[in-house]
């Protein structure tokens, strides 16, 4: 194990950022903190970078007990949601400062500031200043500059959270196949549940400076641990006492087992197809269909109609009243 | 920032519009018009009626009177002077500033009420409040009225805000990120100073600088009282050139007038071009 | 990341600066208050009661709210030129604006006699005839003052000029306002605040001035002499008490308007 985390707990004022946290992060792997703005995961990843001091618990990075290092000893790589740029420091500059401040040969810096700044594809940029950048192009600046000092860890702090959708979307990619490359143990925040399922090898779900559940991007989406991580990672929708996955629900018009009620809205949203059917009891349940599902079932407004859940569906019990969002998701998309 | 305004310059965000804008219609060109025979009749003619009084003596008029043994002296401690403060007041005004921003105590806010009022004080007042404390019935007993030090001390005290104002709301602004992951490459605080903090500031005060050093070489209202006024001893240019006014010879008062106006067109050029490098760097 | 050696450091350096403005500012400020009651409230009491100097007080006042008055339509005039509107010389006159902040008060004052003065002065002699005394009388210590605190308006108001953007007077403009009313209801409370402060700043600077208006003042007795020069003058004529209870006067005016800015400010935008 990389890094392990045992009780932490961290309190600004009143208000509880960790309680009693602990983690382990496996050497090597892609690891997202996954959770709401204000959940503590972005805490938790600036202890591990001993930005912030935690008031109880221990950090231990590859062995070493790091609780009480300052962030110059740790050895980590921090990427920023804002880059964090040397504003005044060329690209190449910025990218070298790490290995300046490590006294390291002119040379040695030289062939290993060429060497990353080919990884990130900015060598024709080297002599620009920051300003003269892109979004993306800084954030990948950054990422090399964090790299130079072959970091034990490399933490990034919601490192896409800044970028529009689209360069959101290929950096993500490039983020993944990177750490293809370069195998560091590598661990970012993020709330954006899409971009934790896609790119990460384990996610730890935290909310409310508490962790809900750890595990791979399949088991947390197959087998959710509670409410809280099945409403968190993807659409939901209520079917008696059950939360359960919109898609997972299956209609019928023939068969004699399931659920009887009577379709009230249809929205057709590109290639998939919202039913929402109002159950005997006057529960609005939504289930989502692709066009051709949906096409040949031949369902009508205001017809009866049976709603099934696909066998092996995960489902959790709600105690909660609160309606289920008839939008896809829950999840602030931004 | 509490006082943009006895902010001697704008910080770079809030420079003045450099990009373009709509073009002048028949009624804002009129106006503009109006501004201008305002403006050239207040300040830009007078200045010019400097410059060319200076001239009417020839090169050689003008090169006597400033290299008149008295007058030289006057200028030799007035720059002389106005360096030395500047150059204390690079260092404290960057340190006011950092204090006043990333420092909370009780009592911040008096401080930096206190930062303004050097500015909002008659000059000729400001001479008087220096005289109380260090004039011949000091409480603490220094008398340094009628010295070169007075000189100092009234440079000191009128320039106080200059780099303060300009400093603060750039470092107010700087994202502590940097700090950070200057931090995390391994940057030792004194290290991440130098390196990240200090270039980030250096236009903001060399903008403060060149207002600072400006204002000490045109300073006249605070040393009257407190300085003597001692020709070759404490005499600085523009006590000079108000004896040549009085003494009815506008020439000589011209010249030594034209000195400090290249001063103070040195610095406004300066100025222009630290803000046009602050918007390259964004 | 703070620890024992960042607190003790902090400690330091708000000591450090702490002293610094206390012996520079606050203490000598402190004292030239003391010195004016130095006697009770005698020495005040003695300047209200001299008529010269009441004349030096109103006329100080009278000539900083025209001042001010003349200052501030045309620094929101210029402000709104230079925001909104493009036209050639436009950075030059930029950076010409901030001249009378770095320009000695004496060489103001110097300018002003050369193009105006009655005898020699470039206009003076014709104005003259005319009817229109300028230096040696009130016109000059007008003009004098709007020169030294000409750009205070405009460092005020431009900021938030190009803060505020020009959404909104395109708004009023295409629900059909004209360019008054635009200015009337939509840009003027925009920037009310800036206005407001430039306005004190202005003033405390038009109460104070001194050197340009010593040159320009003539400094006649009951006629041309302000509040500064009365300072000067007293301080100079052996009457300690007067000067420091006029210099207190004028402090005052001064703290205050630095204060009523300070407090005007909204603490955010720190």
């Amino acid at each position: 194990m990389s890094i392990e985390i045992v009780n932490v707990g961290k309190r600004f004022g009143d208000f509880v950022a960790l309680d009693d946290v602990s983690v382990s992060i496996p050497s090597g792997r892609l690891t997202a903190l996954l959770g709401p703005s204000g959940g503590g995961k972005s805490t938790l990843l600036r202890i591990i970078a001993g930005l912030e001091r935690a008031d109880t618990g221990t950090v231990r990075i590859e062995g070493v007990d790091a609780t009480g290092l300052p962030p110059q000893k740790r050895n980590v790589g921090f990427v920023f949601q804002h880059y964090a740029a040397f504003k005044h420091l060329t690209v190449r500059r910025n990218v070298a400062f790490g290995l300046e401040i490590r006294k390291r040969p002119r040379d040695e810096i030289r062939r290993r500031v060429d060497e990353l700044l080919a990884l990130v594809h900015l060598e024709q940029f080297a002599d620009r200043l920051p300003a003269q950048l892109s979004g993306g192009q800084r954030q990948r600046m950054a990422l090399a500059r964090a790299l130079a000092v072959e970091p034990t860890v490399l933490l990034l702090d919601e490192p896409f959270g800044a970028l529009d959708a689209k360069v959101r979307k290929e950096l993500r990619d490039w983020l993944r196949r990177l750490h293809d490359e370069v195998h560091v143990t590598t661990v970012f925040v993020t709330h954006d549940q899409e971009e934790a399922l896609e790119v990460a090898d384990e996610i730890v779900v935290i909310n409310d400076g508490r962790v809900e559940q750890i595990g791979s991007p399949d088991e947390l989406y197959d087998r959710p641990a509670n409410e809280f991580v099945m409403r968190f990672l993807g659409p939901v929708t209520r079917l008696g006492d059950q939360l359960v996955r919109p898609h997972d629900l299956q209609l019928s018009i023939s068969d004699a087992d399931g659920v009887v009620g009577r379709v009230t809205r249809v929205t057709r949203i590109g290639f998939e197809t919202r039913v929402e059917v109002t159950t005997a009891g006057g529960q609005p349940v939504t289930v989502t269909l692709t066009r051709n599902e949906f096409q040949a079932l031949n369902i009508q407004l205001d017809s009866e109609i049976r709603i099934r859940l696909a066998p092996g569906s995960p489902t959790t019990t709600t105690t909660a009243t609160q309606p289920c969002a008839e939008t896809s998701t829950l999840i602030p998309t931004h | 920032m509490t006082s943009a305004a006895l902010a001697p310059s704008r910080s770079p965000r809030n420079r003045r519009s450099a990009r373009g804008g709509l073009p002048l219609t028949r009624v804002s060109g009129l106006g503009l018009g109006v501004a201008m025979v305002w403006f050239s009749l207040l300040v830009l003619i007078p200045l010019a009626a400097v410059a060319v009084t200076a001239a009417q003596g020839g090169w050689g008029g003008f090169w006597r009177t400033v290299t008149n043994e008295q007058t030289a002296a006057t200028l030799r401690l007035t720059v002389g002077t106005a360096l030395l403060v500047t150059l204390v007041n690079i260092v404290m005004g960057t340190l006011i500033a950092w204090v006043l921003v990333r420092d909370r105590f009780i009592g911040k806010r008096a401080l930096e009420v206190l930062i303004d009022v050097p500015f909002a004080l008659p000059t000729i007042v400001a001479g008087l409040v220096l005289l109380s404390l260090y004039g011949p019935d000091s409480p603490l007993g220094v008398n340094i009225a009628n010295t070169r030090t007075a000189v100092f001390l009234a440079f000191l005290f009128v320039t106080l805000p200059f780099i303060v104002r300009t400093v603060q709301p750039v470092l107010a602004e700087l994202e502590p990120e940097s700090e950070e992951a200057a931090a995390s490459l391994g940057a030792s605080r004194f290290t991440t100073f130098r390196r990240i903090i200090l270039p980030s500031l250096t236009p903001a005060i060399a903008a403060g600088a060149a207002l600072s050093f400006a204002r000490a070489v045109g300073e006249y209202g605070s040393l009257i009282l407190l300085s003597g006024n001692l020709p070759m001893r404490t005499e600085v240019a523009s006590v000079r050139i108000l004896s040549s006014i009085e003494n009815d010879n506008p020439d000589s008062a011209a010249a030594v007038a034209v000195v400090l106006l290249a001063v103070s067109l040195a610095v406004i050029v300066a100025l222009d071009v630290i803000a046009r490098r602050v918007i390259r760097r964004g | 990341m703070a620890d024992h050696s960042t607190f003790a450091r902090r400690q330091v350096l708000r000591f450090v600066v702490a002293a610094y403005l206390f012996f520079l500012v606050a203490w000598p400020v402190y004292l030239v208050g003391r010195n004016a009651f130095a006697g009770g409230l005698g020495n005040l009491d003695d300047i209200l009661t001299d008529p010269d100097v009441t004349h030096a007080l109103r006329l100080t006042v009278v000539v900083a709210v025209i001042a001010v008055l003349i200052n501030t339509v045309f620094g929101v005039g210029i402000s709104i030129m230079l925001v909104r509107y493009d036209f050639p010389g436009k950075r030059a006159l930029n950076a010409l604006l901030d001249m009378p902040l770095s320009v000695s008060p004496i060489v103001v004052g110097l300018a002003l006699v050369l193009v105006y003065g009655g005898r020699h002065g470039w206009f003076g002699p014709a104005l003259e005839s005319a009817g229109l005394q300028i230096i040696f009388a009130v016109p000059g210590i007008v003009l004098a003052t709007v020169f030294v605190a000409l750009p205070l308006v405009i460092r005020e108001v431009v900021p938030v000029l190009e803060e505020v953007g020009d959404e909104q007077e395109q708004a009023a403009r295409s629900l059909g306002a004209d360019a008054v009313q635009t200015f009337r209801r939509i840009t003027l409370p925009a920037i009310r605040w800036g206005v407001i402060y430039g306005v004190v700043l202005s003033l405390a600077r038009s109460l104070g001035e001194f050197g340009a208006v010593k040159v320009v003042s003539g400094n006649v007795l009951g006629e041309t002499r302000t509040a500064t020069l009365v300072v000067e003058e007293k301080y100079l004529n052996f009457d300690k008490g007067g000067a420091y209870a006029t210099a207190f006067l004028l402090a005052l005016v001064a703290v205050a308007c630095v204060i009523v800015v300070s407090a005007l400010r909204p603490k955010e935008d720190r």
